[in-house]
């Protein structure tokens, strides 16, 4: 064995057996820094013969270069050897639980949900949303829309009142959103599409009434406006609300002081198990009221019966939100239990859209 | 309403069944509520003859009975009834069958080693009465193998409906018949009435005594007095109908008056003759009279109320109630029977300030036919003749039958215009005359008048609905209303609208729970959140915690988190966007936004956790909240003040309040007030914001919807580090606001990166330490510049507030 190989060995020996970074940097000062063991053969070159040059230089840069590369070769396996030991000593418990971020605690209330299901369905269909006070005149809640003097609705065991002012009128809190359709109906022209969702007030408190609650109007003005457009407009509400392919409703004559014909509705349901389904099955829900806008009512706002022609209709929103949802009480609607609201409120990104469903 | 199927057939021949009848009545308006078919309940059972019933062999009290059921071989039932025995004739219950007395589904059994194919059933067991002593025994007559319910007449349906308040008409079962036969399921056959004749004057005369313009509290009052009559118990059949609609019988006049009252809504008085002092005079009741009325109750009464008194004082309530002092009962000999006219709004005040609910009442508030006022007594009394005996004098009439109202002009045109439907012109006049409205004239438009029952009917559109819901609404088409403009739809929601859904989600995103709470609060948190005018108090509150107006939405919120934390979930975040309410005029409803936090409900997260306990809730919590939803509402803050000290609702050291300058206030935050908590019981810590979305400026109009330029530096931002020590009361805030404004165009952005109060600063004193970064636009700043700047922000600084730079 020449004094080459002799040396190759004994490097590659060191190189592989070298335990961390220092030692191997050690190693090639040791055999190819200035004054290292293999610089040493290479610097022999220069005083050789050509022939012996010949000979012994692909030898030694032969040697120079595999001493390169089993330190560069080494170098990456104890690097590789140190990230895993630093990997393995960085483990964490990552069954931890993590905290719970805003958007998952937050909650819209179903009332406000269903509001916007309301506006997505009803914008579509070319409605805007009028509003009007919680506090309004007997005129207005009453009156204007056709009740008689004397109605029962009109006493204090219906309605709540404030105390007369000084030329004896008293004000009220709306007992239902109407009051709404006579104020569009004076500051506006028609066409008129709006619905009228909103608050509203009666003096009853049980497990499906609460003094206060939320109806949703809707009123059409127009010339031509008929109760087949009406069937139709509350059609198609139901089945984009309840989001079913088909829904089956049976009008039936009723009567409201501000609508002529009227007609109260039906939605054809089942009842398996506590759980409404609609689309299907026997049973008959009442799910709102309705009518051709009266005569008295146009003409209490300055529009001429044989020239306008509308209809009108009213629903409770959280009874919509019952029925929909399944809650099976209304008084805990207002009752703010953060556990009630939790389980049958919306997240905050749960927008409903026609285009991407109501619910997702 | 309630009637009986058989009851109906008395004034409409027809063979529609039971299902169609109550269908038919629903879709022309006479919603049926109930139906009770006895006869489909009890189908079951059947009349059977008992041909051997001899001692069980293995008990003493039972009997093995061979029973003929009327088809195939006799069946073999064990029977426990001391009654059963051989020949009897009783109701037979085969095995599969249900009894409702025992809600048990009967089967074969194996009775102490005996087979029983059946039951012998007691009357208990079909729930027709208590008797559970013995079995039914019928009488040797019955047939075998018939229904029991239609031999014991027991198939006659009950069928309940809600009348609507137009329909006073249909409050009397012969107007609910009329609309049946309308509706095309029978013909009318309600009997004409035929005038009495009387053969002596009655001896009792009727004064109606009101002033002129008070004659409408009694338009017509009709009286007769029949004597000689035998006031006992009324037939079974009269007594079954009454019973099967729930009315208890009383005596044969009673039940009389209450038998016209449900068959033509016409309620009647009688009057024990040998009881009425004198003459009649009805007119209104003095203030402080009383009656002792026939439920056994004294009433005061007031001059609001119309009675009918004799020579002695009041004897009847009118329309409403009678008297117990004049009642009829089974001595009556002379009986004087009363057909009157009232004002319908009269009544319904005088019931309602008594509190009496009756069946007269419930008919004179919505209206009796005015025109049936005397046929209606001369109907009740054919009947007394008929079944009391005794002789009729003539009538006594007073006041007047009031006219009826004029044609309505209705061209048949209307029905479409309203309802899109197209009728033959045929049809729709056959629907209105077979309600008894009159039309004359022909061609597209006729003269139509309503029948005397039908007050109700004013107009065109009444028309309308009377054809429509004979002809079924159900023939409507549903129609597609076309869009008013073939377009995209454009946006239909205004500013308010669209800042109410938006704080809503905003709020919620922040881990807030929306609320939905009352409307009105007590009168004491009305006036801690500066509420509680008279004008905003109701004068009938349902509840006294709930009387007033809320001027603020923080109350209901902050009462809702006690609550919460009453039940054991103290660490709520709840938010509430809606209307509070400033004056009782509509521009004093506003909408406002708010929200609050208790406990440890930070956005960040809640409670203790293994990564570090949330703190509790502090004012800069309500301030995050409240500056993340102007943000996203796209508020442009930089008018903004945020002004030192809230509304009295606040903390006054830790709150503060957010305007548009003085005049625009438009919300605030903070900490609740410990006296307000102390007020509402309610624990803390809590902290609160509220703003009014209606005040908030409204966005600023653009014409395009291209976004400002976006303008980036090619150069290395720098940021520079100052601490400086001011007296405590110095605000972080005007220090920022004096950082950024020592170079507008190089310093980028001001922050506050430390606060320190405590050992190695003087008492009193602060340490603010502020990151400035600079953001050169042309060219890379020299250290000279940079300089500059920093010695400008210290100079303001110690000029401004005294400020020195922390050594």
């Amino acid at each position: 064995m020449n004094e080459i190989d002799t040396l190759s060995d004994k490097l590659l020996g060191e190189i592989a057996a070298a335990q961390d970074e220092p030692a191997l940097e050690q190693l090639r000062i040791a055999a190819l820094g200035k004054s290292g063991s293999v610089s040493g053969l290479l610097k022999t070159l220069g005083a050789m013969t050509p022939d012996e040059r010949k000979e012994k230089g692909p030898l030694i840069n032969g040697l120079r270069d595999r001493v390169q590369a089993a330190l560069g070769e080494r170098k990456e396996a104890l690097g590789e050897a140190a990230l895993n030991a630093r990997l393995a000593s960085e483990r964490v418990d990552i069954s931890l639980p993590v905290r719970e971020g805003p958007e998952a605690r937050g909650r819209i209330h179903p009332i406000s949900q269903v509001i916007d299901e309301i506006t997505a369905i009803f914008g579509d269909m070319g409605f805007a949303i009028a509003e009007g006070p919680d506090v309004e005149t007997d005129d207005l809640n009453f009156t204007k829309l056709n009740f008689p003097v004397g109605h029962p609705a009109r006493e204090m065991h219906d309605t709540f009142f404030f105390a007369p002012d000084a030329n004896g009128e008293r004000k009220l809190l709306r007992t239902h959103t109407s009051p709404v359709q006579i104020r569009t109906m004076i500051s506006q022209e028609p066409p008129i599409r709006v619905v009228c969702p909103g608050r509203t007030y009666r003096m009853d408190s049980d497990q499906t009434h609460t003094p206060m609650f939320h109806q949703v109007e809707g009123l059409v003005i127009e010339k031509q406006a008929h109760f087949g457009h009406m069937k139709w407009v509350l059609e198609e509400f139901c089945k984009a609300f309840f989001e079913v392919e088909g829904v089956k409703m049976r009008f039936r004559p009723s009567f409201f002081p501000f609508t002529e014909p009227s007609a109260e509705v039906d939605i054809q349901c089942s009842r398996k198990g506590g759980e409404i389904r609609f689309g299907e099955g026997e049973d008959w829900l009442e799910i709102l009221g309705c009518g051709m806008v009266h005569p008295n009512v146009l003409r209490n706002c300055g529009l001429d019966p044989d020239v306008y022609q509308g209809f009108a209709w009213g629903m409770g929103i959280d009874r919509i939100a019952m029925l929909k949802y399944g809650m099976p009480d209304l008084r805990p609607f207002f009752e703010a239990d953060i556990r009630w609201l939790s389980h049958y409120g919306f997240r905050p990104l749960d927008l409903p859209t026609l285009a991407g469903g109501l619910t997702s | 309403m309630k009637f009986t199927l058989s009851w109906l057939k008395d004034h409409l021949d027809t063979s529609e069944t039971l299902d169609t009848i109550t269908e038919a009545l629903t879709r022309v308006g006479l919603e049926v509520e109930d139906v009770e078919d006895k006869a489909k309940a009890l189908s079951a059972f059947t009349i059977a003859y008992v041909v051997e019933a001899k001692q069980h062999p293995n008990a003493d009290r039972l009997r093995v009975c061979l029973v003929d059921t009327g088809s195939g071989e006799p069946v073999q039932v064990v029977c426990g009834a001391p009654n059963a025995r051989t020949g009897m004739k009783g109701v037979f219950s085969p095995p599969g069958s249900y009894i409702p007395g025992k809600d048990i589904t009967l089967g074969k059994g194996v009775i102490r080693g005996v087979e029983s194919n059946g039951m012998l059933v007691s009357e208990a067991e079909l729930q027709l009465s208590d008797d559970h002593d013995g079995i039914i025994d019928l009488p040797e007559d019955a047939p075998v193998g018939m229904s029991y319910a239609v031999y014991a007449g027991l198939d006659d349906a009950t069928i309940e409906i809600a009348v609507t308040p137009n329909r006073a008409d249909a409050l009397g079962i012969a107007g609910v018949a009329r609309d049946l036969a309308a509706s095309g399921l029978g013909k009318l056959k309600t009997p004409q009435v035929q005038p009495v004749r009387g053969s002596f004057p009655c001896p009792v005369d009727v004064k109606l005594d009101f002033a002129a313009d008070d004659r409408k509290l009694c338009p017509a009052f009709a009286l007769r007095l029949v004597r000689g009559v035998k006031n006992g118990p009324s037939p079974d059949w009269l007594q079954a109908r009454l019973r099967a609609i729930g009315l208890r019988p009383i005596n044969a006049l009673v039940d009389i008056t209450n038998f016209m009252t449900f068959d033509r809504n016409r309620p009647l008085h009688v009057f024990d003759a040998a009881k009425v002092k004198g003459d009649l005079t009805v007119r209104r009741a003095k203030a402080g009279e009383q009656i002792l009325a026939l439920d056994g109750k004294t009433y005061t009464l007031t001059d609001e109320q119309v009675v009918i008194a004799d020579a002695e004082g009041v004897e009847s309530l009118a329309g409403i109630m009678g008297g117990e002092h004049s009642g009829c009962d089974e001595n009556t000999v002379d009986v004087l029977v009363e057909s009157a006219l009232w004002d319908p709004l009269n009544i319904a005040r005088s019931g309602r300030a008594l509190g009496i609910n009756s069946d007269a009442r419930y008919r004179f508030e919505r209206g009796v036919d005015p025109d049936f006022c005397k046929p209606g007594l001369d109907l009740a009394t054919a009947m007394i003749l008929d079944l009391c005996g005794g002789e009729a004098s003539e009538m006594v009439f007073a006041g007047e039958i009031p006219e009826s109202k004029g044609a309505i002009d209705f061209p048949w045109s209307e029905v479409k215009r309203l309802t899109g439907l197209e009728l033959p012109q045929v049809e729709m006049k056959l629907a209105l005359t077979s309600l008894g409205f009159h039309v004359s004239g022909a061609g597209e438009r006729v003269k139509v008048a309503a029948p005397s029952w039908r007050g109700d009917v004013e107009g065109k559109a009444d028309l309308v609905e009377e054809i429509l819901r004979i002809a079924g609404l159900d023939r409507v088409e549903p129609t597609p209303l076309p869009r008013i403009k073939d377009e995209v739809i454009k946006p239909v929601l205004t500013v308010l609208q669209k800042r109410t859904r938006a704080a809503k989600r905003l709020l919620a995103s922040r881990g807030l729970v929306e609320a939905v709470t009352w409307s009105f609060i007590s009168r004491d948190a009305a006036r801690l959140f500066g509420g509680g005018s008279p004008k905003l108090a109701l004068a009938n509150p349902i509840a006294a915690d709930l009387s007033d107006m809320r001027p603020s939405l923080l109350p209901g919120l902050i009462r809702s988190a006690q609550a919460n934390a009453d039940r054991g979930f103290g660490d709520v975040a709840l938010f509430e966007v809606g209307q509070v309410f400033q004056s009782d005029e509509p521009e004093g409803q506003l909408i406002a936004a708010a929200g609050l936090r208790r406990g440890s409900a930070r956005l960040d997260g809640v409670g203790r956790h293994w990564d570090g306990a949330a703190k509790p809730v502090d004012v800069f919590d309500a301030k995050a909240d409240l500056m993340a939803l102007l943000s996203g509402l796209g508020i442009p803050v930089g008018g903004l003040q945020t002004v030192a000290g809230g509304p009295a609702w606040a903390h006054p050291g830790r709150s503060a309040t957010l305007q548009f300058g003085p005049k625009g206030v438009v919300g605030a935050f903070g900490e609740v007030h410990p006296k307000v908590l102390k007020a509402l019981d309610v624990k803390g810590p809590l902290v609160a914001f509220e703003i009014h979305l209606d005040a908030l400026p409204p966005p600023k109009y653009k014409p395009t919807k291209v976004k400002p330029k976006l303008v980036l530096s090619g150069f290395q931002p720098v940021t520079r580090d100052f601490a400086f020590i001011v007296d405590g009361k110095v605000a972080a805030g005007d220090m920022q606001k004096t950082a950024q404004n020592a170079d507008r165009n190089l310093i980028s952005d001001v922050s506050v990166f430390d606060l320190y109060e405590g050992p190695g600063v003087e008492a009193g004193k602060k340490s603010i330490a502020l990151a400035v970064t600079l953001q050169p636009v042309e060219k890379t700043l020299t250290d000279a510049e940079i300089e500059a700047v920093g010695a400008k922000i210290v100079a303001e600084m110690a000029k401004r507030y005294g400020a020195a730079l922390r050594g």
